[in-house]
This record gives structure tokens, C-alpha cells and sequence, in this order.
């Protein structure tokens, strides 16, 4: 598919490809830097322990036969009654903190990553649509999107919760909803300029359906921009959930997210208890600057006007 | 750090007033939660109650432990089964210099239950009850059948001025056009979600007040407010969270108080439908009510041990309950003790009514309403789980909670199987929670309107009313013990424990802790001064 | 450009009409406010008098046309919690919220910028790395982490800065401002910080892009040429291109400030409107809840027109028009 695509590339972007693969070149100039790298690593532990969580943990969190409040608010290393060692101490209502941390992080990586991939999907079909329709459908569509983007986020996520209530449905709802102009924005762009390109005409010429050339031609070419508005917009989300959640308007505290474990643990910031708020808060700020992270070193990487600066610096 | 606050404070006052003593009289308090009006009569809700105090008298005041002594009326009772004679304080004059007289009470309650927009009126204390002006300083309220509580009800009342509060709007009293009282403390400003000030009365008619000023801000965050204190931002502060007390109460430049509330924190069991919305078979299929069984509702209470309730999720700082008033309220039983936790006789139970491998039950609670209540809910969850019961927890903001509470289900009925409360008995009595709680719901009457749990038993409904027309204290006593035995023994309630309230201020000075969880300025005074008050 | 301005006014209206349905009824939906506000000793005869106050038993769209009858007159409505206008209240509330965020506003530019134009100009250095490494941090922290962390740190431990509320103010032309005493301005600086830090990482990534790019340029390398010292072509030259698009962006993101002040101001017992929004959506005061979202839409609105018509000032080449012409 990458293939095709390239060989349909015109002569000018062609230049910019060395003789290594694209996915070659990709990896080698990713893993250059250091700082990158390490957090790419950081990033896939993290959510390989999220995944796996439930057969590492000694504790369902969400299980209330396993909790027992007389384990509450013990100090990290302190032994519970069940008899195994609760390395992060336990919350206000004896859960072990280092299982309701993996199973709070199952939660916002959950949230963050399927409303990520729902907006980016909704997005890319209707940044696609705009561009590909063009005149007055595009205009409408883009004048939405303007008008969206001009409202920040955490307004829009915030409104939507004021209107719709609490519930992990919503909260991806309203994620979604904050989210998808971003990346319709991102695709129209990066679409825009492949779709006025002789290959395109020429494909259209040749009576080759709309449908293929949209997937099989315009959209491969757009992947580069929305894998790196993806990353940042997945960490934006992750961020987002745990704060509409702090402010007691995200998460219902059944499904303690890591942003619901830190406002819980708000609440013993100042008896002492540090751990109860600060572990979660650790897991939180690990996971969202590790994406942050990979995802910008993806847009040094993958955005090709940078790419060359950043051949030019490597030539000094 | 300490010194910040007073030498700033020293600085401002030493401009007007010359004088370094000037700076300990005033006094900034930290409370929880912001009254949303300084109308007095605009919203009947605990803060707003608690801030009126400050400017406004009633008739008769309530003391830290609720009991009543007289406020603006010298004495109160009935000279006959239908007439309560008020003798006025003479000589009393408000903030703008007029003199208090019976037209003020007329228009005070008249105006009451009747202020446009309110989302909570004193109309539940006014309605049935006629006010008549006899001479200046004597009024008469009237009822249609005897009416032993009209002490508790007008102590509810904040007494405005005929002349300039009674025909104001509640902007007027926002303002402080119309926020003129009788009461110890003059109103200044009132930023809302920022401060309230209030300057001393001079002319006071009572004990004249320690502080010269007086500002409360809303600090709703309980870290931010134990915060504030610490760092000098406040003098003290009201509702300190559990969970600081243990580290507060080791810190040597505070100085804490503690009361219990007249708060109960209790459960109701869903017993009026043969299939209840939250509880199933195990598995989760249907099944006959176990709540209706009588055996079961014992086994619950039975399973849950409220000393891990009070030791660990309140961190001691609460009292197991029994009943539904504390000790030292009217009312109260002297008979009942907290039940005793016995795991292994509540699996019998359960085994003897034919669940002996339990069934599957919801519990819900709010998360915002009361002290620790979502960490009570799952606690109790927990418990329950052990012996048997498949429990699961939900539990919400009160936003939603409420109006499920109360009529989310079928029907506009009540939608929760088993849930969690609290009550606090306004009256400072047992009549309010037996009235509200226990008795049959029945809306002609205005009984049991907080009944969500629809208990319903006409024995003990019959006890209630005859206690609400007995105007003989020893009587009425003897008739609320008895119903409070009743509706225990029939575990129409499950009560878990009391509230304690915590206050916390800086060293020399000390609050004196109330049951009603008010926190006013009067109530706070100089550590030597204070010797002679409990 | 007087056109301009009348259709972009005019698709503003359209917008706050279409978010005045959905957000009246959406508000509508959730909850029941009569339970939050009675006292709990009232009886059914007291809800149902509360209910009828409050004009809680009409049918939905009935509510819906006073309500915009109301709105076309300047009222929308009184606050179920505080009995007054919520226009006022919200109205009252504004300039503590606004004065936070200019602080913000401008400590993201005299922090961002200067530590941006350093970063850009010597991206080896590792100072300019470890500023890099900082602005990732600081689009990571959660803000409301952060701000737990600044009390414990300069209030609690320190004991320099008081933790929460708003200072002394003094009232500059009908505006409360705490910016003019020494007491206001103690307590703006955490919460201001807090809430800057965001904004201080994006400016600093912003001029930092900007630097680079404008030192590869023809101009600058021809200037150099040309003899003209280094600090006149970065403080003339290059300043003048990138400020264009970092002032174009901080503006978008005053909104932000303002939207994110919630979060800031919930913390640190700040008494503007974002607190009084969460307070509202948490207690269901929908007629508040419904006027913030009005004025917040016409609000963002007017900041984007400014924007706009800044910009098309500083950069001659743009020239105001609609996209849909």
C-alpha cells in the first residue's frame, strides 16, 4: 500500500526519500534521540502493565470482598490482612494502591485511547468528505470546524458534561466531541494538497471509484500528520479525563481512573498520607509526558520541512 | 509564617485605629460550604441559617446544644391549647436605630414563607400558625389543635425590621440596604464566593461580642482550607476534614474543638415492593423482596460493625449509633444501644429467613453530601459482601442522588433498594427525624415526606402523631421514646452512627463546638476568656 | 471590514441561538434540582410549593420560551441558588476571573518568550535542552496537580504566599481589580502561575519554532551580510516575524486561560466564574449553568473577531474576509 502510494508521488517528494525504506529511515532518525527512545519504552511498559494488570495484581480493586477497610490508609510497605505487601500503602477505602493505580491506568489509557481513535475516525471521514467534496460542503463543514476550534477543549468537554451528565460513555462522548475537529482539520490539509495533484486527476480520469481513491491514494498520504496529532491528542484526553474527573464532573468514583485516584487522595494531602494522591499523580504525569514525548519526537520525524532541517543539522 | 497574617492585619488597622491590640480583635473564619443569600429568609438551608445569626436575633435562640433560651422574646407558653403568649425584650433597637417591637415579628412572619424565588422557605415551621400582635412588645401565634413545638419552630425564624426588611426584595439584603437586625454583628460586605464581613453591634442587647470585626470566606476544598489555616490565611476553620484531624490535633499552634452533631447517618431498606429494583437472585434474576423479611433487615444491621465505620473510615471522629438522636436530646430513648456486630449470627439470620447463600443488592450513596459517605457506602458494601450478600456500590454526586432517592423509580417512587443518609434533626428533638423518616408516607398529611424506604406501621405512626399534639414535656417524651424503640426494633431505619464535627483555630482561641454544625462568631472566643462555658 | 464584522456579529447570534437549545435542554435533562435545594424538613406540600416557584412544573418548552423572551430582554434568568439575575451574578464574577487570566497571559510572555528565543537561537546548548524537556513537562502536568503542589510548597511550607482566595481590591473605573495592592497581587501570583504554566510551555515552543525558522531565512542570512549587529537582526528582524504568530496563538489562548480557569480557580477558592460554573453544575443551578455557556460562546466569539482584525493589523498581507464569500 505504502508503495503504491509512493509511486504515485511526484517527482518532487520523491527527492526528499533516501535508498533506506521509509519505515527504515522512520525508526533509525526516531531512535536518534535518546530522550525519545526511552519514552517510547516508558510508554509500551505502560501499557503492557495495563493490559495485563489483572494477573499481576494482588487485588481486585473493584472487588469488595478483596477490600477490606480495615487495610485503609496504610503506609506504602505496610502488610495487609490478606497477608500480601502493599509497596504503594492502600487508599482511603483499603485498596491496594499499586492494583487500583494499574487498574485506574487500565481506565484513562481505556478512555483516552477510545475516544482518541473514535475522533480520529469520525474526524478523517469528515476532513476527507471536506476536502474531497469541496465548494459549499466544504465550506459548511470547515466553518464548523473553525467554529469548534475556537472553544478550547476543556470547554467543550466541560460543557458536554454539564449537559449530559456523568458516566464513562459520556465523558468519551464529550471526548470525542472536544477532539474530532483537530484531526478533520489535520486530514483536510494534508488531503487538500494530494488531492490537486495530477496522480489524483489522473486516477479520476481513468474511472478508478472515489471511494479507492480516497483510501487507497489521499488517505495513506495523510497518515503522517494524524499519527502525530493522535499521540498528542491521546495524552491531551488522558490529561483531560483526569481533570474534568478531579473536578468531581468526569468519572463516577466506581470506575476510579488515575484522576479520580488523585482527587481521592486530595482530600490527605495535608494529614500526611502523601502516597494516596501523589503515586496515582506520578502514574499520571509518566504516562502523558511519555506520549507527549513519542509524539513529538514524531512530529520532528515525520514532518518533512523539519526532517530536512534536521538532516541539515545532522550534516553539520 | 505565623506572624504574616498579624502584621499585615496590625498594618491596616494601625491607619485607622492607633492601636497594636486592635489587630487580635478581628477574626477571619474558613467555612465549607458558602451561604448563597444574606436574606435571611430567602433559602432555609444550614449555612445560610448559620450566617443570619450574626445579624439577625429570633425570638428564641438555640444554644450549642440546641436548647432553647430566650432571644428576642423575654418567655414563651401556651395559655391555652390553642395560644402561645411571646412577651417581647423591651428596650431592643436594631443596627439603624430603630426600636424592635410585635409589628416586626408580624411582618417577619409574614414575609418568611413567602419570598419570591425561594428554593427552600421557612414555611414548614410557619404554616398552621397564626401570629396576632396583643400589645408592643406581646404577640400570640394560634393553631388549630395543640401544638407542642412552637418553641422549636420560632427559634427557626430570623426577625427582619418592619420598616426597611420587610418589604425588601432578596438583592436589598444582598446589598446590605435590608440586612438590618437586632443581632450582635452589623453587616459590611458580602462578596459572594469571596467573603461576608460583619463589624461589631456597640449597643447590643446581650453579651457584647469579643471581636471587633468578623469575615467569613468559603473555602470549599478541605486541603485548601486546612491550608489556609496553616498558613495563617484564617483564624479558624469550620468542618475540618477527618482525615486531618489526627495530624491537626499533634499541631501545637492550633487548637481544636469537637461536638457531636445532631446529625445520624442511617440506611433505609427498601419495604413496600415485592420486587425491588436493586436487589436480585443470585445471578441476577428475580426474587421475592428479602427486605420485607424482618430477619433479613436484622441481619444487615447485625453485619455491619460500626466501630471499623468509626475507627477506620471516620478515623474516630464519630459516634456509634443506636438511634436516631444522640444522648443528651429530647427524645431519645435511653433503652437502645448501638447493635452489636455479629457476623456469624447474620448469616444465621439470613439462613433461617431462606437466604443462606445471600442475594444480590445495590447500595447507594451520594458522594458530596456527608462526611465521608461514599467511603461509608463501600465500607459497608464490603461488610455485607462477608457475610454472603452480593453487594455492589454506587454512588453519586447528591445533584442526582436526591431526586433518585426520592422518586426516580416506577412511578415517582422512591427508586434506591438500599441506601444511605443522613438527618439532621433541625428541631433538636426526635420528633423531626420520627416524623420524616419513620412515619407511613403520606402526603395530605406532610408525614413521612424522607421516608424513601416506606417503612409503614400504624402503631407506630399513631405513637407520633399523639406525641406531636402532647404539649406535656414528660409526656411527649415518654411517647418519642417509645415510637424511637419501635421503629428500631422493626428495623425501619438502620442508624450507623453520629456525626462529629470538627473546628479548628489558631492557638488562643477556641470554638465552641455546636450540635446544629453552625458555625457563628459568638460561638468563638479568647482561650482565657472561655473558662467559664463548657 | 465593517462587513466583515456585521457577518461574523451575525453568525455569532445564529450560534448562541443554536447553543441555547441545546443547552437549555440538555441542562434540562439531567437531575432535578427541586431535591438539591429544599430543606430537608420540608414536607410534600413545601417541594411542591418550591416546585411551582421556581416555574419547575411548566412543560419544558414552555420554560424554553420564557427563557428566550427573558434573554431578547437582557435577562436570562435568576439563579435558583442565590435568587438574583444570573446575568449579574455571572457578570460579577467576570472581572476576578479576567484579571487571573491577563496575569497568566503575561506571565506566559515575559517567561515564555525571552526562554523561547534562547532555546531557538542556541538549540545545542543544554540549558536550551533542558528548557525543551521542561515545556514537555509542562504541557503534561495536570494543573490541578500542580496546584496542590505550588500551595503545599509556597503557602504551607514556605509560608511566603497565602494559599486561596482573592486579596484586597480596589475599585479602577467600575472594575474590582486585586492587581493594585500589595495583598492582591500575593494572592494572584500562585494561582496565576498555576495556571500560566501551560501557557508559558506554548509560548516558549512557539518562539522557539518561530527563532528557527526565521534564522535560516533569506533576510536574516542577508542582513548578516549586510554587517548589522546579531542583537539588532534578532531584536528587530526576527522578533517582528515570529511575534505574529505567537501573539495570533496566545490570543486564541486567552479563551483557553479563561475556559481552563475553572480548574485554577476551584483549587485556590478564586472567586470567578469558572468556580461559580462547577458550583452551579454541581448543584444544578441551570439557569447559571445556561447564561455561562450564552456568554462564554459570545465571549469566545468577540475574541476571535479581535484576533482577527489584530492580526490583518500586524500582518499587512492578510486581509479580513470570510471563507464563506
Amino acid at each position: 500500500m505504502i508503495d503504491a502510494a509512493q509511486n504515485a508521488l511526484p517527482e518532487a517528494e520523491k527527492q526528499l526519500i533516501d535508498t533506506e525504506t521509509p519505515f527504515q529511515r522512520f525508526r533509525s532518525e526516531f531512535l536518534e534521540s535518546k530522550v525519545a527512545t526511552a519514552a517510547l519504552i516508558t510508554m509500551v511498559a505502560i501499557i503492557i502493565l495495563a493490559i495485563i494488570a489483572p494477573w499481576i495484581v494482588p487485588q481486585n480493586p473493584y472487588d469488595l470482598a478483596q477490600v477490606d477497610v480495615l487495610d485503609s490508609r496504610m503506609a506504602p510497605g505496610s502488610e495487609a490482612f490478606t497477608g500480601y505487601t502493599m509497596w504503594l500503602g492502600s487508599d482511603g477505602a483499603g485498596r491496594d494502591l499499586y492494583s487500583a493505580i494499574l487498574y485506574g491506568l487500565r481506565i484513562s489509557l481505556s478512555v483516552g485511547i477510545t475516544s482518541g481513535v473514535i475522533a480520529l475516525l469520525l474526524g478523517m471521514v469528515i476532513g476527507l468528505a471536506a476536502a474531497y467534496a469541496g465548494g459549499r460542503t466544504e465550506n459548511l463543514i470547515m466553518r464548523i470546524v473553525d467554529l469548534q476550534l475556537s472553544f478550547p477543549a476543556a470547554l467543550v468537554a466541560l460543557m458536554l458534561i454539564a449537559i449530559l451528565g456523568k458516566g464513562v460513555d459520556k465523558i468519551i462522548l464529550a471526548l470525542v466531541v472536544a477532539q474530532w475537529a483537530y484531526y478533520a482539520r489535520t486530514v483536510r490539509s494534508s488531503a487538500l494538497v494530494e488531492r490537486h495533484k495530477e496522480y489524483v486527476e489522473a486516477a479520476a480520469c481513468l474511472g478508478i471509484s472515489h471511494a479507492r481513491i480516497i483510501f487507497r491514494h489521499i488517505l495513506p498520504n495523510c497518515l503522517a500528520p494524524l499519527i502525530v496529532v493522535g499521540t498528542v491528542q491521546t495524552a491531551h484526553a488522558i490529561s483531560l479525563e483526569a481533570t474534568l474527573s478531579f473536578l468531581g464532573v468526569g468519572l463516577p468514583p466506581t470506575s476510579p481512573s488515575l484522576g479520580v485516584l488523585i482527587a481521592n487522595g486530595f482530600e490527605y494531602m495535608m494529614s500526611g498520607r502523601y502516597w494516596i494522591s501523589v503515586y496515582p499523580g506520578l502514574a499520571l504525569l509518566l504516562t502523558v509526558v511519555s506520549i507527549n514525548l513519542v509524539g513529538d519526537r514524531l512530529r520532528d520525524v515525520l514532518n518533512p520541512r523539519r526532517n530536512t532541517g534536521g538532516q541539515a543539522r545532522s550534516a553539520k | 509564617m505565623k506572624f504574616r497574617r498579624t502584621f499585615f492585619g496590625a498594618v491596616t488597622i494601625a491607619a485607622s485605629v492607633a492601636a497594636s491590640i486592635a489587630a487580635a480583635e478581628k477574626i477571619t473564619i474558613g467555612l465549607a460550604s458558602e451561604p448563597t443569600s444574606m436574606d435571611p429568609h430567602f433559602h432555609n438551608l444550614g449555612p445560610n441559617n448559620a450566617i443570619s445569626r450574626q445579624i439577625f436575633d429570633r425570638l428564641i435562640l438555640q444554644d450549642e446544644k440546641q436548647r432553647l433560651m430566650p432571644g428576642l422574646a423575654l418567655s414563651w407558653k401556651p395559655i391555652d391549647d390553642l395560644t402561645w403568649e411571646f412577651k417581647l425584650r423591651q428596650g431592643v433597637k436594631f443596627h439603624d436605630g430603630t426600636d424592635f417591637t410585635a409589628d416586626d415579628v408580624v411582618c417577619t412572619f409574614k414575609r418568611a414563607p413567602d419570598v419570591p424565588n425561594s428554593p427552600a422557605s421557612f414555611g414548614t415551621y410557619i404554616k398552621g400558625k397564626t401570629v396576632v400582635k396583643v400589645d408592643d412588645h406581646t404577640v400570640h401565634f394560634k393553631t388549630s389543635s395543640p401544638y407542642p413545638l412552637m418553641g422549636n419552630d420560632v427559634s427557626t425564624i430570623p426577625v427582619i425590621s418592619d420598616s426597611v426588611g420587610c418589604g425588601a426584595a432578596t438583592e436589598d439584603f444582598n446589598s446590605g440596604k435590608a440586612a438590618v437586625g437586632t443581632g450582635p454583628f452589623k453587616f459590611v460586605s458580602y462578596k459572594p464566593g469571596e467573603s461576608i464581613s460583619f463589624s461589631r453591634n456597640d449597643d447590643y442587647w446581650g453579651d457584647k461580642p469579643i471581636w471587633t470585626e468578623v469575615e467569613f470566606r468559603a473555602i470549599k476544598s478541605g486541603p485548601s482550607r486546612v491550608a489556609a489555616l496553616l498558613a495563617g490565611d484564617v483564624d479558624m476553620i469550620a468542618s475540618v476534614p477527618t482525615t486531618d484531624i489526627q495530624a491537626l490535633s499533634k499541631n501545637k499552634d492550633l487548637q481544636l474543638s469537637q461536638g457531636v452533631s445532631n446529625r445520624v447517618i442511617y440506611l433505609h431498606l427498601d419495604q413496600f415492593r415485592e420486587d425491588s429494583p436493586h436487589v436480585h437472585a443470585n445471578g441476577g434474576g428475580k426474587i421475592k423482596n428479602p427486605l420485607l423479611d424482618l430477619r433479613v433487615r436484622k441481619a444487615i444491621s447485625m453485619a455491619i460493625s460500626r466501630d471499623a465505620i468509626v475507627d477506620r473510615v471516620m478515623e474516630g471522629v464519630a459516634i456509634k449509633a443506636g438511634q436516631l438522636l444522640p444522648e443528651g436530646f429530647f427524645g431519645i430513648s435511653p433503652n437502645l444501644q448501638p447493635v452489636e456486630y455479629d457476623p456469624q449470627g447474620a448469616k444465621a439470620l439470613l439462613a433461617e429467613a431462606g437466604y443462606a447463600d445471600g442475594f444480590e443488592m445495590t447500595i447507594h450513596s451520594p458522594n458530596d453530601r456527608y462526611i465521608n459517605d461514599a467511603k461509608i457506602a463501600e465500607a459497608i458494601g464490603q461488610m455485607l459482601s462477608r457475610i454472603g450478600i452480593k453487594m455492589s456500590v454506587e454512588t453519586m454526586p447528591r445533584s442526582v442522588y436526591f431526586s433518585r432517592a426520592s422518586k426516580g423509580g416506577e412511578g415517582g417512587l422512591p427508586e434506591f433498594s438500599f441506601m444511605l443518609l443522613g438527618w439532621g434533626a433541625g428541631s433538636g428533638e426526635s420528633s423531626s427525624p420520627l416524623k420524616s423518616l419513620i412515619h407511613t408516607y403520606d402526603k395530605s398529611k406532610g408525614f413521612g415526606a424522607a421516608n424513601r424506604g416506606r417503612h409503614s406501621n400504624p402503631e407506630i405512626d399513631a405513637l407520633i402523631e399523639q406525641a406531636l399534639r402532647t404539649v406535656d414535656d414528660e409526656k411527649r417524651q415518654d411517647l418519642l421514646a417509645k415510637a424511637t424503640e419501635m421503629a428500631i426494633a422493626n428495623v425501619a431505619v438502620i442508624p450507623t452512627h453520629f456525626q462529629v464535627n470538627t473546628w479548628a483555630a489558631k492557638k488562643g482561641i477556641k470554638y465552641i463546638a455546636r450540635t446544629d454544625e453552625y458555625t457563628i462568631a459568638v460561638g468563638v472566643a479568647p482561650i482565657h476568656i472561655s473558662g467559664n462555658d463548657s | 471590514m465593517t462587513v466583515f464584522v456585521i457577518r461574523r456579529l451575525m453568525q455569532a447570534m445564529i450560534v448562541v441561538f443554536i447553543m441555547s437549545i441545546i443547552v437549555f435542554f440538555g441542562v434540562n435533562v439531567i437531575g432535578d434540582p427541586v431535591y438539591m435545594l429544599v430543606s430537608p424538613d420540608a414536607d410534600q406540600a413545601d417541594i411542591q410549593a418550591t416546585i411551582e416557584r421556581l416555574g419547575l412544573d411548566r412543560p419544558i418548552y414552555e420554560q424554553y420560551f420564557r427563557f428566550l423572551a427573558g434573554a431578547w430582554q437582557g435577562d436570562l434568568g435568576n439563579s435558583f441558588i442565590f435568587g438574583e439575575p444570573a446575568l449579574k451574578l455571572i457578570l460579577h464574577h467576570m472581572p476576578a476571573t479576567l484579571e487571573l487570566a491577563f496575569t497568566a497571559l503575561f506571565m506566559a510572555i515575559v517567561a515564555g518568550i525571552p526562554l523561547g528565543l534562547y532555546a531557538g537561537l542556541y538549540p545545542d546548548r543544554a540549558a536550551s535542552k533542558a528548557v525543551m524537556a521542561g515545556s514537555i513537562l509542562g504541557f503534561s502536568l495536570p494543573t490541578f496537580w500542580v496546584g496542590l503542589m505550588l500551595i503545599m510548597l509556597f503557602a504551607v511550607i514556605l509560608g511566603w504566599l497565602p494559599s486561596t482566595g482573592r486579596g484586597d481590591t480596589v475599585n479602577v473605573l467600575g472594575f474590582e481589580t486585586s492587581l493594585l495592592t500589595a495583598d492582591g497581587l500575593s494572592h494572584v501570583l500562585l494561582p496565576a502561575l498555576n495556571l500560566s504554566l501551560l501557557k508559558i510551555s506554548l509560548a516558549v515552543r512557539l518562539t522557539r519554532a518561530g527563532v528557527r525558522e526565521a534564522m535560516g531565512q533569506d533576510y536574516v542570512k542577508f542582513a548578516r551580510a549586510k554587517g548589522i549587529s546579531t542583537r539588532r537582526i534578532i531584536g528587530v528582524h526576527v522578533m517582528k516575524n515570529i511575534m505574529i504568530p505567537v501573539v495570533t496563538v496566545l490570543g486564541l489562548e486567552f479563551g483557553s486561560l479563561v475556559a481552563f480557569s475553572v480548574v485554577t480557580e476551584s483549587i485556590f477558592a478564586w472567586p470567578g466564574m469558572g468556580k461559580l460554573l462547577i458550583d452551579a453544575i454541581l448543584q444544578l443551578d441551570r439557569p447559571i449553568v445556561v447564561a455561562y455557556l450564552m456568554i462564554i460562546v459570545l465571549f469566545f466569539v468577540v475574541i476571535n473577531l479581535v484576533v482577527d482584525i489584530i492580526y490583518s493589523i500586524l500582518d499587512p498581507r492578510v486581509r479580513l474576509q470570510d471563507k464563506t464569500t
